[in-house]
């Protein structure tokens, strides 16, 4: 079997991310690439797909049932499958730390699989950076906009310029030692409640 | 303060951790405990191996499981303390809870009843080719899988042949039995009580029945960490039975049935909480049933690892064919239950614990006081349903003894 034509499920929940991996698998020449988004009906999805090599993100409640598909398989002598290496506990712990886990189903060297765990790891690794990214944008946009409220009560309370007003909320920050976001918050809560009937 | 990191499964049965950090036992013991809940089993064992937790709430079974190489991750892992006795149940879709009556099923919530008129029902739709009925547990190594198995087998009904067993996490359990994925399933609180609560099932007997003071949920603890921190860990177990003893107060049931419905916690209504807490516990929409042992956290020794209960969990494991029977296996198994650790924790208390490792299962009828130290502990009844005694020191003839229904 070459690499082309060994089959891989993907299961995540999160369909962006599991755009990602499946991008990362077809790059790295995996042709046969499978993904489940839909938690319900994994087991009858496996049987249908049968594949060398599940990749499974560990926010998904269905791993107990993956492993008990393996594990039951056992008496009607079908390949048991494993987590990637047992003796590789640097693999596992990247793997537990990025949020991804492995199966390949018995006959399949490590040497063959351990590829596509380290490119999870990476595409799982770089999907939180990216995440973690987009909510620190969205949270300094939304800083930005409660400052421009803030400048806006403060130009018109005291009648100043928009620079006086936003060095006035600096000072009060750098002299608090806070964020001028959370000044900022704190003048437009304070204006809210000032102007509720 | 030292930090202990725990992961939980949202279930009722994780009440004596989540306690004792609310309630402020791991404080005064001076323990920061970070709880983290946690979706699967799987990821339970598998951020244990890798040390992100030192502690955690685990099914019986695991520990048993990992000490004799059935974890597809190595990790070693003891069980110094239990986290109480029952909190099972079997619950049938409200269709084959019909189907059963018409078969002979008294709504007495006895086993042998209700397992008989399964059987019957299960012979009659095989007459008339009709696909197998279909039970899920939560874990292959678990008391539900095996309590289940265990009922069904004493009733003469093959868990193998005669019905389908699937794996299926808690919180999916009620949706199957509507969409009829399922008929029935053996699974904690509260999603027994959360199916009757939304009409669509029925309790149709509890483990409290099936086999009196029976083991379910352990403190599972990284073996490198007892190894390493035996003080710390003799704290932690010492701030556990202390709120073992809270939970157990049926003072304090209201106030821990909503502590438990927190969204950080369980993350559901307090009244599908309360019954298995207080057993006061409705199994139909139309019938109570008073049951105080449906979950016990501290009395009867309920935090005590018997050694006992790891070794018929491990007979379980060959009997259906999980595991390979060997002498060696019978001592790694027994050595994952420690209660020597409990006893060195608990002498700092003032609670009576077991002077034995072992007990012959299913030997007391009847509530008995046994010496333990200067207190006197009562212990029991511990039987089976089906009568049957498990001696520890004779695992082997208890497997042999079991196999003819395979």
């Amino acid at each position: 079997m070459t690499i082309s034509n060994l089959s891989v499920l993907v299961v995540d929940e999160n369909k962006i991310r599991a755009a990602i991996i499946e991008a990362g698998l077809r790059e790295a020449g995996y042709e046969q690439v499978h993904v489940i988004g839909e938690t319900l009906g994994l087991a009858r999805h496996i049987e249908q797909v049968s594949p060398d090599v599940i990749v499974i993100d560990l926010e998904n409640p269905n791993r107990d049932l993956l492993e008990s598909m393996f594990q039951l398989s056992r008496t009607v002598k079908r390949p048991i499958a494993m987590f990637v290496d047992q003796s590789d506990q640097s693999s596992i712990e990247a793997a537990v730390g990025a949020g991804v886990s492995a199966y390949i189903v018995d006959g399949l060297t490590k040497e063959r699989v351990k590829p596509i765990l380290d490119m999870a790891i990476s595409r799982f690794n770089a999907f939180a950076r990216m995440s973690r990214e987009l909510q620190e944008a969205r949270d300094e946009l939304a800083g930005r906009r409660v400052i421009d409220k803030a400048k806006a009560i403060l130009m018109k309370a005291k009648n100043i310029n928009e620079d006086e007003a936003y060095r006035l909320l600096r000072k009060t920050a750098m002299n608090q030692n806070r964020k001028i976001a959370d000044i900022a918050q704190s003048l437009v809560t304070a204006e809210n409640l000032m102007n509720e009937k | 303060m030292d930090r202990v990191r725990a992961g939980f499964i949202p279930l009722t049965d994780a009440a004596i951790l989540i306690a004792a950090h609310e309630k402020g036992f791991a404080e005064e013991a001076g323990i920061t405990l970070e709880l983290a809940r946690e979706i699967s089993w799987a990821n339970i064992r598998d951020r244990m191996a890798v040390g992100h937790f030192e502690i955690a709430h685990m099914l019986a079974p695991m520990p048993v499981a990992a000490a004799i190489g059935l974890s597809p991750v190595p990790v070693e892992i003891l069980a110094p303390m239990a986290l109480g006795l029952g909190g099972n149940a079997v619950t049938a879709s409200t269709k084959l809870y019909e189907l059963l009556c018409e078969n002979g099923y008294d709504d007495s919530l006895n086993p042998e009843t209700a397992g008989k008129a399964l059987a019957v029902l299960i012979e009659k739709r095989r007459a008339r080719n009709l696909p197998d009925l279909v039970f899920g547990v939560v874990h292959p190594y678990s008391s539900h899988n095996y309590d289940l198995r265990y009922w069904l087998a004493a009733c003469g009904i093959d868990p193998e042949k005669d019905l389908q067993i699937v794996v299926l996490p808690p919180s999916f359990m009620s949706d199957a039995l509507v969409q009829g994925n399922i008929d029935g399933y053996c699974v904690g609180e509260p999603w027994n009580t959360a199916s009757v609560a939304a009409g669509t099932g029925v309790i149709l007997t509890t483990k409290s029945r099936l086999w009196q003071s029976s083991p379910e949920k352990v403190l599972g603890v990284s073996k490198r960490f007892a190894i390493t921190n035996p003080e710390l860990l003799d704290r932690i177990i010492c701030s556990l039975v202390s709120a073992a003893i809270w939970c157990a107060d049926p003072e304090n049931h209201a106030e821990l049935a909503s502590i438990l419905a927190g969204p950080q916690y369980l993350d559901q209504p307090v009244e599908v909480i309360l019954p298995a807490l207080s057993g006061n516990i409705a199994v139909t929409n139309r019938q109570l049933i008073k049951d105080p042992d449906f979950f016990t956290t501290f009395a009867r020794a309920a935090n005590f690892p018997w050694r006992s209960h790891a070794l018929w969990y491990y007979s379980q494991m060959v009997r259906w064919g999980q595991a390979s029977f060997s002498k060696e296996n019978v001592g790694r198994a027994a050595a994952s239950f420690a209660p020597d650790i409990f006893r060195r924790a608990a002498a700092r208390m003032e609670i009576p614990v077991p002077a034995a490792n072992s007990k012959v299962e299913g030997a007391l009828t009847i509530a008995s006081a046994v010496g333990a130290g200067k207190n006197t502990l009562y212990l029991g009844p511990d039987g089976f349903f089906d009568g049957a005694l498990f001696d520890p020191d004779k695992v082997e003839d208890y497997i042999r003894s079991q196999s003819g229904i395979e």
